[in-house]
């Protein structure tokens, strides 16, 4: 491990001047990537930015806005309240199946987002709900919707001084679901060969699909939505061929490498089941 | 780097003691307070041989940091057996076998304290979701699993 100072504002003020300031400074919340990271030499640091006692990375309220998430809670806050459970299915599925109990325990949805990896499970559950990041600086705040945060593999758009204050998921509209499933060799503490999140918005009297989102992960450089799977749906009556065209068209989106965990057609595949299965779960959680 | 203080509670005992910034929590436990039950497996967070709670929550404490834990309650191992006496975890695992070279065995037994409180009787699926971050290169973990499940029948 290299050394480090260590600092645990407990205002937002003064956590920001604290990574504001001169040298390498590293904001802390779970720790589960950084301090692997910090001790492995990946990263290094001059001081590590505790930001748990800052009151507003720990909120955890509802508004006229949505759901506003802080992003020191962890995995376990995440799955543990009731109206995430209740309104964002696919966020309460992707919360339970990061890493281990112990991760889950310490790793901050806020790091899942912003550590930026392709295959982050939180995301595609946070893009098809149209979560929007609340990024803080010195000077202020600025809003900018999820899908427009990741540059690419490892990297955001914050800069240096700017922190992920919290996550805003917009109410669900009536009639609506999520989903996410994720392949992986073993069921737990591995990292996803490919993911898929789902949301669906019908008419309940026609099946008419008001809106959909879809949001792959493990495929591309950064998470990425599926529009053109999108649109073949939205505006059509929902049915398993619409379903079956749609899978298809979410693989449009999928631009994926070879590796360890698949190969890019593999992926592909996994892109198309995964999408239909979970287009199936919405439907299935929309009509019961 | 100067040594910073670190106040908190180790096993419901008060400890004050001088840490560096980055030590991290496993490093303090095992080096300087001489609770070596808590084991050094992979120092990433996969193989949980370093579970311990924090606030009555398990973490891998090869991934936090000692000043973290300021005024928090920290259980290892050893604060599992009370007044000498084994816990109906521990001697579960011993009744059942369920170890060989043991390196694992203070991770799951950290681990099944925590599942047990929160899900008392637990089904076999459940037991190995909540088990899957603690890793056993011996038993095959059905001995392990069987000792879980003695325990929660106990």
């Amino acid at each position: 491990m290299g050394t480090f100072r260590y600092a645990a504002p407990n205002t937002l003020d003064e956590a920001l001047s604290a990574l504001a300031a001169p040298g390498e400074s590293r904001p802390l919340a779970g720790g589960t990537d950084l301090i692997d990271q910090l001790r492995t030499g990946r990263r290094g640091a001059d001081v590590v930015v505790d930001l748990k006692l800052v009151p507003e990375l720990q909120r955890m309220v509802s508004d006229d806005r949505g759901l506003h998430i802080g992003a020191a809670r962890s995995c376990t806050d995440v799955r543990d309240h009731a109206q995430v459970a209740r309104q964002y299915q696919g966020l309460f599925e992707s919360a339970g199946l990061i890493g281990s109990i112990q991760i889950q325990n310490r790793a901050a949805i806020g790091g899942n987002v912003c550590n930026a990896a392709p295959s982050a499970d939180i995301v595609p559950a946070l893009l098809v709900h149209d979560a929007i990041a609340v990024i803080a600086s010195k000077k202020g705040k600025r809003e900018v919707p999820l899908a427009g945060f990741f540059v690419g593999p490892g990297k955001t758009v914050l800069e240096k001084g700017q922190i992920l204050l919290e996550l805003i998921l917009p109410a669900p509209a009536p009639n609506s679901a999520s989903a996410y499933l994720r392949f992986i060799p073993r069921n737990e503490m591995d990292i996803a060969v490919a993911g898929v999140g789902s949301y669906l918005e019908l008419d309940p009297a026609t099946r008419i699909v008001k809106r959909a989102r879809i949001a792959l992960a493990a495929v591309a450089p950064t998470p990425v939505r599926a529009r053109m799977a999108e649109m073949a749906l939205e505006g059509r009556e929902i049915n398993d061929a619409l379903i079956d065209a749609a899978s298809g068209a979410a693989v449009q989106a999928a631009r994926p490498i070879t590796d360890v965990r698949g190969s890019a057609d593999y992926r592909k595949e996994l892109v198309q089941v995964l999408t239909r299965r979970t287009l199936r779960t919405c439907v299935e959680r929309i009509l019961s | 780097m100067p040594k910073v203080p670190l106040r908190f509670s180790v096993n419901a005992e008060q400890k004050e003691i001088m840490v560096e910034p980055y030590w991290t929590l496993l490093r303090t436990l095992r080096d300087e307070l001489m609770l070596t039950g808590t084991k050094e497996g992979c120092s990433n967070g996969n193989c949980g041989a370093c579970t311990v709670m924090v606030d009555g929550k398990t973490v891998n404490s090869c991934l936090v940091l000692a000043p973290e834990v300021s005024g928090q309650e920290v259980l290892t191992v050893e604060g599992i057996a009370r007044n000498g006496k084994l816990s109906r975890v521990q001697e579960a695992f011993v009744q059942e076998g369920a170890l060989q070279c043991g390196f694992c065995t203070p991770g799951f037994i950290v681990s099944t304290t925590a599942l047990l409180h929160r899900i008392p009787n637990p089904t076999e699926e459940e037991i190995r979701l909540n088990l899957a971050g603690n890793l056993c290169r011996c038993t095959g973990y059905d001995k392990i699993v069987r000792a879980v499940q003695r325990a929660a029948g106990s």
